[in-house]
C-alpha cells in the first residue's frame, strides 16, 4: 500500500464561561430566541466589545493542558466577511498573534505513543444561528452570538481516521478534565473540521486537500474521513485529482457531498481589532493557572493502575472521562473493593450509558448509591442477578438501592427453614426432574434451582437452594 | 436680554439664582430654532416635547433646593452619530433612516445624569465622512455667517447650531478634524480630547482608532464645563483610559507666563491662506506679549499625514460599516433573490457616494497582497507622526497653528473634487493620528468669516490647552461679532 493519508484538524470548542466573550450576556444553552442578547452581541451601531478575562484564562488553561507556549503578547483581530448570522460583518478572532502556540497531544496507537502537534489555540467569538422556516424564509437567533470559543488547529500529523478519532477523544477528554468546555457535539459546543488528502509514497504525488465540515459526531467524522480516503485513492489511481472543495457528511446516503468548490482563497482582510488594545499576558498569572490545573487523564490513569490495582484497560476506560473517574473514586470511598466497583461501572453501567447516549453525570443516582448496592450484594442480602435488577430501577426511578429492595421485597431468602418449605414444594411438583437427577442428569439440578428461584421471584439465596435440593434428594 | 446669546455658565448662574427657569431657557432656544432652522438645516430631528418635560423636572428639583451640576437644565444638541435611546439616530445616512437605538451612548447618559436637556440630533456628513456636511443624505447645513457657505464638517450641524444660538452647546465627533474644522468655520470653540479620555461607547464608529467625541461651545469656560461632564473611564470602552478625574475648570487661568509655544513651520506654509495666517500670527503676538515664549519647530512627517489618514480611516471604516447589511435594523431593499443580493442592493442603495468611495478604498487597502503596502505601512508612518509630536512636546507646552487652511468655502465648491475637500483637514488630521488633543477657538475674521486658532496639546494635557485658550480669549483684542442669521 503505497498511499499515506494526511489529516489535520480544526476544532472549535465553546468555553464554559458564564458570560459571553465581549458582553455580560449569559452563555447558557437553550433559552428563548434572542433573549441572551444586548447591543454588544447584536453588533448594534456604537456598541463596543470588552474582552472577558475569564475567556483568556480558559484559553491559557487549554494551552497549558495541551503543552503549548503561552504568548507574552497577544491581540484580537477582525476577520471580515458577510453572513446574516455574523452581526458586525466581521468576527473578532485572532490572526497572527494567537494566545497559544506549538503544543501537542499524545495518543496511544497500536504502534505506541504518537505525538500530534498543535499549531495554535486562539480565542474568538461564536456567531448566531439561522433557523430556516418552512415557508423558505430565514429567522435568526443571536443567543450564541458572542459565546466564547477556542479554535485548536493541529499540524497534519494524523495518518488514519482511527488516529484522528483517538486524537479527538483525547482532546475532548482533556477539555472536559480542565473544565473549560463540556464538548457536547449535539449542542454544537464542540465542532470539528477536517483537512484530508493522501500522498502516493512511491511517486510523491499528493491529492488536493478536501475540507470536511458540518460533522456532527465523532462517528460521522470517522466515516467521512474513511470515505474521503477511498475517494482520493481511487481518483489518484485513475490518474485524476481531487478538487479544492468543502464537503459534508450525508448520514443517509453514507457519503460525502460537495458543499462548495473553492475557486480562490477567501480574503478575510484581517487587521488588528482597534476596539481592543493589545494584551500582555502576565507570567505570574500563567503560573497560577498552571498550578490550578487538575490531574490530566494520562496521569490519572497511571495513578489508578497503581493505587487501585486495576488492569490497564480498566484504568483507561475509567479515566476517559473525568466524571466517570470521579464517580469511580467516590464509590470507592464507601465500598473499597475496587475491582468489583470497576466491573460494575465498566459492565452494566457503561452499557446503559451508551445505550441512552448519556454520561455518568446525567444519571439520577449517586456514587454512594452504587456503593450501597454493592454492599447489599457483598453481604449476601441480594443476589448478583437481583443486583442488576436493582440497578435498572436506580436508573429508572432514581431511588437508593435500600429503598428499592425494601419496596419491592427483594431481600434474599437465606433462612433455611423458610427456604426448605419452598424446596419441598418444588420437588413434589417436579418428580420427573428429581428422578432425572437421581439417574445422573446434572442438568436437572439446575432446573430445580431455577424453579425455586422462580417460586421466590429470584429472592432465594441460590447457593442455599442448591444445597437444600441436593440434601433432600439424597 | 436674549437668552440664546448666553453661555452655559451665564445660564447656570441665572438658574441657580432663580432668575430664570429651565423651561424658559429651553423654550427660548426652541423659538430660536424655529426662527432659524429653515435657513440653516442644523438638525435632523428635534425632541421638543421630551425636552420641555425634562426641563420642568429640573425646575422642580431646583425649586426643592437640590444642588445640581453645571449643566442641569441647559439645552444641548447631539451629533446624529451618537446613539440616543428611543430617539432616531441616522448618522446622516439613508441606511439608518428609521433606526431608533435601544440604548444611550455613555456621553448621552452622562449628560442626562447631569440634567442637560437634549433638544435634538444634528446633521452631519454621512457616517461623519466629509468636511462640509454636504454628504448628509438628508440636508445640507448652512454656515450661519454666510448661508452660501458650508459650516465645515463632519459635525457641521452641531457647529452651526451653537454659532447661530440654537443651543448653548453641542456634541460632535472627530476622526480627522470634524470638530475643530467646523468650529473654525463657524466661529465657535471646539475641542478634540485625547484618544481614550471620552468614552466612544455609543458613538457609531467611523474609524475606531481615531474617533473621539468633543464639545462645541461659545467660549472656553463652557468648553471646560462640557468636558468635565463627558470625560471619565468607561468599562464599556476598552480604549477608554482609567485615570484620575480632572476638573478642567481649574485650567481657566488667565496666565501664560513662561509657557513655551511651538509653531510648526509645516503648518504655516504657502498653501495656507495669507489672511488666515495673519490672524493667527496676531493671536500668537497676544500670547507672546503676555509672557509666553514662541519658537518655530518642525513636524517633518506632516506631508504624509493626509495620505496616511486616508488609508487608515477608510480601512477601519470598511470594516465598521459592514454591519449595515439590512438584516437586523435600518433600511432593507424589498426585492432580492438571495442573501448576497440583499446585502449588495441594500448597501448600494443605502450608502451615499463618499461612503462607498471610502469603503472601496479601505477594502482595497486591507486586501491580501496590498495590506503590507498600504495598511501596515500607514501604521508605521502613523508612529512616525506620533513621534514628531512627542519630540516637540519634550520642549514645548503647546503647539499653535491655524485650524484650517482657509475660511469656510462655498457650498458646492469642493463637492465634486474629493481630494481638494480632503485638503481642508490637512492641519487637523495629524492630531487624531497621534491620539493627542487639539482645540479651535475664534481669533478674528477674514473677509467677514471666522478664523480658527488651533492649540494642540500632548496626550491628556487638555488643561494646558484650555489655559492657553482661556488666556487668549480673555486678552484677545478683536471685535467679536455675531452671525446675522435671523436678525
Ligand atoms: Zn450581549
Amino acid at each position: 500500500m503505497p498511499y499515506k493519508t494526511i489529516i489535520g484538524l480544526e476544532i472549535h470548542s465553546e468555553l464554559l464561561t458564564d458570560s459571553k466573550i465581549f458582553c455580560d450576556c449569559s452563555t447558557e444553552f437553550g433559552g428563548d430566541v434572542n433573549t441572551h442578547t444586548c447591543p454588544v452581541c447584536l453588533g448594534l451601531p456604537g456598541a463596543l466589545p470588552v474582552l472577558n478575562k475569564k475567556v483568556v484564562e480558559y484559553g491559557i488553561k487549554a494551552g497549558l493542558a495541551f503543552n503549548c507556549e503561552i504568548s507574552e503578547r497577544t491581540k484580537m483581530d477582525r476577520k471580515n466577511y458577510f453572513y446574516p448570522d455574523l452581526v458586525k460583518g466581521y468576527q473578532i478572532s485572532q490572526y497572527d498573534m494567537p494566545l497559544c502556540q506549538n503544543g501537542y497531544v499524545e495518543i496511544e496507537t497500536e504502534d505506541g505513543v504518537k505525538k500530534i502537534r498543535l499549531r495554535r489555540i486562539h480565542i474568538e467569538e461564536d456567531t448566531g444561528k439561522s433557523i430556516h422556516s418552512e415557508d423558505g424564509g430565514s429567522l435568526l437567533d443571536y443567543n450564541r452570538s458572542g459565546v466564547p470559543l477556542i479554535e485548536i488547529v493541529t499540524e497534519p500529523d494524523m495518518n488514519s481516521p482511527e488516529e484522528a478519532k483517538l486524537f479527538l477523544e483525547k482532546l475532548k477528554s482533556i477539555l472536559q478534565y480542565i473544565e473549560v468546555s463540556d464538548c457536547k457535539m449535539e449542542e454544537g459546543s464542540l465542532r470539528c473540521d477536517v483537512n484530508i488528502n493522501i500522498v502516493d509514497e512511491e511517486t510523491g504525488k499528493r491529492s488536493t486537500i478536501t475540507e470536511l465540515k458540518n460533522l456532527n459526531s465523532f462517528k460521522a467524522a470517522v466515516k467521512a474521513m474513511e470515505y474521503e480516503e477511498e475517494r482520493h485513492k481511487k481518483l489518484l489511481e485513475e490518474g485524476k485529482d481531487t478538487r479544492r472543495e468543502t464537503r459534508r457528511w450525508d448520514e443517509l446516503k453514507n457519503e460525502t457531498i460537495v458543499m462548495r468548490v473553492k475557486e480562490e482563497v477567501s480574503d478575510y482582510r484581517y487587521f488588528p481589532e482597534p476596539d481592543i488594545v493589545e494584551m500582555e499576558i502576565d507570567r505570574e498569572w500563567v503560573e497560577e493557572i498552571r498550578k490550578e490545573l487538575p490531574e490530566l487523564p494520562h496521569v490519572k490513569k497511571e495513578r489508578f493502575i497503581e493505587q487501585y490495582d486495576l488492569p490497564e484497560y480498566d484504568a483507561e476506560v475509567l479515566t476517559s472521562s473525568k466524571a466517570l473517574a470521579d464517580f469511580f473514586e467516590e464509590t470507592i470511598r464507601y465500598f473499597d473493593d475496587s475491582k468489583q466497583v470497576s466491573n460494575w461501572i465498566m459492565g452494566d453501567i457503561s452499557r446503559r450509558l451508551n445505550m441512552e447516549n448519556i454520561g455518568i453525570e446525567d444519571v439520577s443516582f449517586t456514587a454512594k448509591d452504587l456503593a450501597d448496592l454493592l454492599k447489599l450484594i457483598d453481604e449476601g442480602k441480594i443476589s448478583n442477578k437481583i443486583g442488576k435488577k436493582v440497578l435498572r430501577a436506580m436508573f429508572e426511578e432514581g431511588k437508593d438501592p435500600n429503598t428499592i429492595v425494601k419496596e419491592k421485597g427483594l431481600i434474599q431468602i437465606s433462612d433455611e427453614g423458610e427456604l426448605k418449605k419452598i424446596v419441598d414444594k418444588v420437588l413434589s411438583e417436579n418428580q420427573q426432574s428429581v428422578e432425572d437427577y437421581k439417574n445422573g442428569k446434572d442438568r436437572a439440578l439446575g432446573f430445580l434451582v431455577g424453579q425455586v428461584m422462580k417460586a421466590t421471584r429470584g429472592k432465594a439465596n441460590p447457593q442455599l437452594a442448591n444445597k437444600l435440593i441436593r440434601e433432600s434428594i439424597q | 436680554m436674549d437668552i440664546t446669546k448666553l453661555t452655559i455658565h451665564e445660564l447656570r448662574d441665572m438658574l441657580r439664582k432663580g432668575e430664570i427657569s429651565s423651561e424658559e431657557i429651553v423654550k427660548a432656544y426652541f423659538d430660536r430654532i424655529e426662527e432659524t432652522e429653515a435657513k440653516l438645516n442644523s438638525f435632523i430631528s428635534l425632541n421638543k416635547e421630551e425636552a420641555i418635560k425634562s426641563a420642568r423636572e429640573i425646575d422642580k428639583r431646583l425649586k426643592n433646593g437640590e444642588k445640581l451640576g453645571d449643566l442641569a437644565g441647559i439645552p444641548v444638541a447631539i451629533k446624529d452619530n451618537i446613539v440616543t435611546e428611543g430617539v432616531k439616530t441616522t448618522c446622516g445616512s439613508k441606511i439608518l433612516e428609521n433606526f431608533v437605538p435601544p440604548y444611550d451612548a455613555t456621553v448621552v447618559k452622562k449628560l442626562k445624569d447631569e440634567g442637560a436637556i437634549i433638544v435634538g440630533k444634528t446633521n452631519l456628513d454621512e457616517f461623519a465622512m466629509g468636511s462640509s456636511t454636504e454628504n448628509s443624505a438628508y440636508k445640507t447645513t448652512k454656515n450661519p455667517w454666510d448661508l452660501e457657505r458650508v459650516p465645515g464638517g463632519s459635525s457641521g450641524g452641531s457647529a452651526s447650531a451653537v454659532a447661530a444660538g440654537q443651543v448653548p452647546f453641542a456634541l460632535g465627533s472627530e476622526t480627522g478634524g470634524s470638530v475643530r474644522q467646523p468650529a473654525s468655520f463657524c466661529g465657535v470653540v471646539g475641542l478634540k480630547p485625547t484618544y481614550g479620555l471620552v468614552s466612544r461607547y455609543g458613538l457609531v464608529a467611523f474609524a475606531s482608532s481615531l474617533d473621539q467625541i468633543g464639545p462645541f461651545t461659545k467660549d472656553v469656560e463652557d468648553c471646560a464645563i462640557a468636558l468635565n461632564s463627558i470625560t471619565g473611564y468607561d468599562s464599556k470602552d476598552s480604549t477608554s483610559i482609567n485615570r484620575e478625574k480632572i476638573d478642567y475648570k481649574e485650567a481657566l487661568v488667565n496666565d501664560v507666563k513662561g509657557l513655551k509655544i511651538a509653531l510648526p513651520k509645516e503648518y504655516f506654509d504657502d498653501s495656507i491662506d495669507a489672511e488666515v495666517k495673519n490672524k493667527v500670527y496676531e493671536a500668537i503676538k497676544v500670547l507672546e506679549d503676555l509672557g509666553a515664549t514662541v519658537e518655530e519647530v518642525s513636524l517633518p512627517h506632516t506631508e504624509y499625514a493626509l495620505a496616511t489618514y486616508y488609508i487608515i480611516a477608510p480601512s477601519e471604516a470598511s470594516s465598521n460599516l459592514a454591519r449595515f447589511d439590512g438584516v437586523r435594523y435600518g433600511n432593507r431593499v424589498k426585492d432580492y433573490d438571495s442573501v448576497e443580493d440583499l446585502f449588495v442592493k441594500t448597501r448600494s442603495q443605502g450608502f451615499g457616494e463618499e461612503v462607498k468611495r471610502r469603503i472601496m478604498v479601505g477594502t482595497y487597502a486591507l486586501s491580501s497582497g496590498y495590506y503590507d503596502e498600504y495598511y501596515r505601512k500607514a501604521q508605521r508612518v502613523r508612529t512616525l507622526i506620533k513621534q514628531d509630536f512627542e519630540k516637540v512636546f519634550e520642549n514645548y507646552d503647546v503647539i499653535i497653528s491655524p485650524t484650517t487652511p482657509t475660511t469656510a468655502f462655498k457650498i458646492g465648491e469642493k463637492a465634486t473634487d474629493p481630494v481638494s475637500m480632503y485638503l481642508s483637514d490637512i492641519l487637523t488630521v495629524s492630531v487624531n493620528m497621534a491620539g493627542i488633543c487639539g482645540m479651535s477657538i475664534p481669533c478674528g475674521y477674514a473677509n467677514d468669516l471666522p478664523v480658527g486658532l488651533q492649540i494642540i496639546g500632548n496626550a491628556f494635557e487638555e488643561k494646558k490647552v484650555l489655559r492657553v485658550a482661556y488666556t487668549y480669549e480673555q486678552n484677545s483684542n478683536f471685535e467679536r461679532k455675531q452671525p446675522k442669521i435671523g436678525e
